[in-house]
């Protein structure tokens, strides 16, 4: 039974408050309201500034991203408490959404900062930068290079290759492109991840790359 | 590293991998186990695999984390 319904059954002393609290009536559930925003807007701040973020949002912006999210993630947490389970303290599924919104924000706002950012462009050459590769070993960093966009050319779909180009090539942050593409994050991390095993597919059957599971123990 | 190495590295996938959809759901159940016992993650072995492999709900998982520790 979820919380809604027996709010003292299966709940923590003081998840079953906030049940209390937050489903009751007048002066009790509007300081109930109160403390929650309150507590959420502090993580949203919190959040914000740990994130690398509090680097390009500051201010009085980041005040206002932060009262957005805290604002949305208690619409969110009002709409979804009869789904609350007590499978984790109140607070941590209530903070929870005020995380994600934030995420969420912080990934429409990036195409603020960075309007002429391209999703298509591909610039093959910066792609050992990317990977971490050490500099130099230019003869290695063109064979890889050319082995990669032949396993992207021959492997990918076009809705995967557009992806994988945005967010390996051109760096854009997922959940930016998430919000450009009005999709979700999990369809994303999806097409790249199934991106990821096709290359590496690709590279193993050409011989480019080891096949682990031939690997002798 | 070298570039192969690197290469290998970024294109590695763990079929435990749960996915973001699977891992956002329970994230706070997973949090209040890890905030409590580090040790509680291998409960969760598609959602830590998940977290090491996708950097943007690893932000999310450090957040909420932060967030509890903060309270506690």
């Amino acid at each position: 039974m979820n919380a809604r319904g027996n709010p003292a059954a299966t709940l923590d002393d003081a998840s079953a408050e906030w049940i209390r609290a937050l489903t009751g009536t007048g002066a009790v559930r509007e300081a109930g309201l109160a403390r929650l925003h309150g507590l959420l807007v502090r993580v949203a701040v919190r959040e914000l500034r740990r994130r690398e973020a509090g680097a390009w949002v500051s201010g009085p912006e980041l005040d206002d991203l932060a009262h957005q999210a805290a604002d949305d993630a208690m619409m969110a947490i009002l709409g979804k408490l009869g789904s609350f389970r007590g499978e984790s303290r109140f607070t941590t599924w209530a903070y929870r959404f005020v995380v994600l919104e934030v995420s969420g924000k912080l990934g429409r706002h990036y195409w603020r900062q960075h309007p002429a950012k391209h999703l298509a462009a591909e610039d093959w050459d910066r792609l050992p930068d990317r990977l971490g590769a050490r500099p130099g070993a230019d003869a290695e960093h063109a064979e890889l290079v050319r082995a990669v966009r032949q396993a992207v050319d021959e492997t990918l779909t076009e809705h995967q290759r557009r992806l994988f180009v945005a967010v390996v090539l051109n760096e854009v942050p997922l959940d930016a492109l998430v919000a450009r593409l009005g999709t979700n994050r999990n369809a994303v991390y999806k097409a790249i991840f199934d991106a990821r095993r096709k290359i590496r597919g690709f590279l193993v059957a050409n011989g480019y790359l080891a096949d682990r599971r031939l690997r002798p123990s | 590293m070298n570039g192969w190495a690197a290469l290998e590295r970024f294109l590695r996938t763990d079929p435990a991998d749960v996915g973001c959809e699977q891992a956002t759901e329970i994230l706070h159940v997973y949090v209040d186990l890890v905030a409590a016992d580090p040790d509680a993650a291998r409960r969760y072995p598609g959602v830590t695999a998940h977290l090491a492999a996708c950097g943007p709900c690893c932000e999310d998982f450090r957040g909420l984390l932060a967030a509890v520790t903060e309270d506690r």
